[in-house]
């Protein structure tokens, strides 16, 4: 078990992890320490499953942003079948912070739309440490309405900081082109579902994100400003960031709770960073069983239904 | 020598001689820092008469330059905030809700109103700028999409003042929720053929911008407005550059394509009228 990534408060399993591995390592000279292992093994469970049972907000931010953490592109290696990515906006470039394409969800053909970030230093700077300028937004209303006339569902997997703020993304209409695909999205005749993967980071997540479902993954956080810059302008400091996660209540439970979002996915025991096989296994179960729902209804009551469960989204007196 | 003589002013003024100024009966102008008797920059709209500073105005004052006068009927006036997600910083939600309330311009950071604009029936919103940063959480987008459901019954257009920071944090999610629901209202409208104006005015930033604010059939902008999807500070810090001159200001979209037109406040009622009555001939 590597002990690079992990986090702070799992240091306790980390310990008896530790002492596992020493015992594997006395234990080669022949000496029976099975039964110890074996006791010491359930045990880290245990107390991995207990800590993961109590994340706090913060924690979970962090589950949410931890470096293995699948991104699109594993999602589409191991659920999809068949995948040819598309590039482009047809107006200014391709944007490496989205990734999408035509793939198979048990053997139906499907659009796939994505955030992609980077796991090293190059990839991250490729991919804009996953933060789309306008071109990205751009080329997925260019493929979502491709899949609109062409009768193919659309699954949309969301895991940005945000949209990039750069002067670049002011000059070409960042702000134009989310509020475009709000407005599309909204009435695109053909199922979505959408998942956040990781972080859903205000406008820049919700971009890829109005649809028929929403699923998030249990330790993956969905906000309308991200804790730092919640923190930077209500606290006036930028590392109140812990106090601006809990009060936002950005986790999944949270939003489940506002009825924002339809379903919480279950990540594997200690992270989906941990066991990426077992994590796609469970997502594909998810997306297969509410794309076969929503195949059933029709298309107009979808829309309307879509726009119907829109407008239920407030809190107010009158 | 000179050929005249100054008389020696007195050092200091004596006591009790000084008039009385009523606070508020001049005004300095931000811009070109000019001391202007303020009733003469209301009669002019709002906007300096030396140097045309556009001044941020009230949404009951918007209301009183663009509608025809006594056409308008405010909607949803009583619908108000609630905290629920008890949330505080250095103060609670609720504190922040009564405290705006409290400076007596509107209950919430929109008035939503049916009215006139030089003889066409409108559907028009103004934002209250002055009522937290003019934020966008589920009063603000419910009132919006009402307006929006209530054109398209109605079959009239949609005129919207923009003056916002954003979503408004203290209701986290939903308010982001706001942007889809409103946007989604407008592709509604949009389907029924009816015009939408969009008016951003100084300053619109964040949420708003990045969904209603921009989807005008024609977008319309005061000038030297602020208009952005991030705020400028943020953009500073990610990139550590110096922003160029003018950046996010209304001619600086204007040249990049975002918006249809810039039009001085005093032109702004006859340029919407104009606009609406050949979109719906």
């Amino acid at each position: 078990m590597s002990m690079h990534h992990s986090f702070d408060f799992e240091k306790p399993v980390l310990e008896l992890e530790n002492k596992i591995h020493e015992l594997l390592e006395l234990s080669k000279d022949g000496t029976d320490l099975k039964s110890e292992i074996a006791r010491l093994g359930k045990k880290a469970d245990r107390l991995r499953e207990e800590i993961f049972s109590n994340l706090t907000r913060w924690q979970i931010l962090q589950v949410a942003r931890h470096i293995n953490r699948p991104f699109t592109t594993d999602y589409i290696r191991l659920i999809f079948t068949d995948f040819v990515e598309l590039h482009g906006d047809r107006n200014f470039g391709d944007d490496h912070a989205i990734v999408a394409g035509l793939a198979r969800l048990d053997g139906e053909p499907v659009m796939v739309i994505g955030h992609q970030k980077g796991r090293d230093t190059k990839e991250k700077v490729f991919r804009n440490f996953g933060m789309p300028n306008p071109e990205g937004y751009r080329k997925a209303l260019r493929l979502m309405e491709m899949a609109e006339r062409f009768k193919l569902p659309i699954i949309t997997f969301v895991d940005t900081p945000g949209a990039f703020p750069g002067i670049g993304a002011e000059e070409r209409g960042q702000a134009e082109a989310i509020a475009r695909n709000l407005r599309e999205m909204s009435t695109l005749t053909v199922p979505i579902i959408v998942t956040v993967t990781g972080e859903g980071g205000s406008g820049g997540a919700l971009a890829i994100a109005v649809g028929d479902r929403i699923l998030m993954l249990e330790y993956s956080v969905y906000s309308v400003i991200s804790p730092e810059g919640c923190a930077a302008i209500l606290w006036s400091d930028g590392t109140k960031g812990e106090l601006a996660a809990e009060a936002l209540k950005l986790a999944a439970k949270d939003l489940k709770a506002l009825n924002v979002i339809d379903e919480i996915v279950k990540e594997p025991l200690g992270g989906a960073h941990r066991d990426h096989g077992a994590m796609a296994g469970s997502l594909h179960e998810a997306l297969s069983r509410n794309l076969r729902e929503l195949k059933k209804i029709p298309t107009d009551q979808l829309v309307a239904a879509r726009y119907l469960k829109l407008g239920t989204m407030a809190r107010f007196k009158e | 020598m000179s050929w005249f003589k100054k008389e020696k002013a007195p050092l200091l003024r004596k006591e009790g001689k000084r008039v009385h100024v009523p606070e508020g009966l001049w005004t300095k102008c931000p811009s070109c820092q000019g001391v202007i008797y303020s009733k003469e920059i209301e009669i002019n709209l709002n906007v300096c008469p030396k140097c045309d500073h556009h001044f941020r105005v009230t949404a009951k004052r918007r209301l009183e330059i663009i509608l025809d006068e006594g056409s308008g009927v405010e909607f949803d006036a009583d619908m108000q905030p609630v905290d629920f997600l008890d949330f505080r910083d250095s103060k609670s939600y609720q504190e922040r809700i009564d405290a705006a309330i409290a400076k007596g311009n509107t209950k919430e950071a929109v008035i939503s109103c049916a009215g006139t604009i030089d003889g066409v029936p409108v559907q028009v919103a103004a934002f209250e700028f002055s009522f937290m940063g003019g934020s966008m959480g589920s009063v603000v987008g419910e009132k919006i999409t009402r307006l929006v459901e209530r054109a398209i019954k109605s079959g009239t257009p949609v005129v919207i003042f923009s003056a916002s920071g954003g979503a408004r944090m203290q209701e986290s999610i939903l308010s982001l929720m706001q942007m889809a629901k409103t946007s989604a209202a407008l592709a509604k409208l949009r389907k029924q053929c009816l015009p939408y104006i969009s008016v951003l005015t100084d300053p619109t930033t964040g949420g708003v911008t990045a969904s209603f604010a921009m989807l005008g059939d024609v977008n319309m902008a005061e000038p030297k407005a602020l208009i952005g999807f991030a705020g400028p500070r943020v953009i500073e810090q990610t990139i550590r550059q110096k922003l160029p001159e003018g950046f996010q200001r209304a001619e600086y979209l204007l040249e990049h394509g975002m918006i249809d037109i810039i039009v001085p406040r005093k032109e702004l009622k006859q340029t919407i009228a104009r606009v609406l009555k050949m979109l719906s001939h």
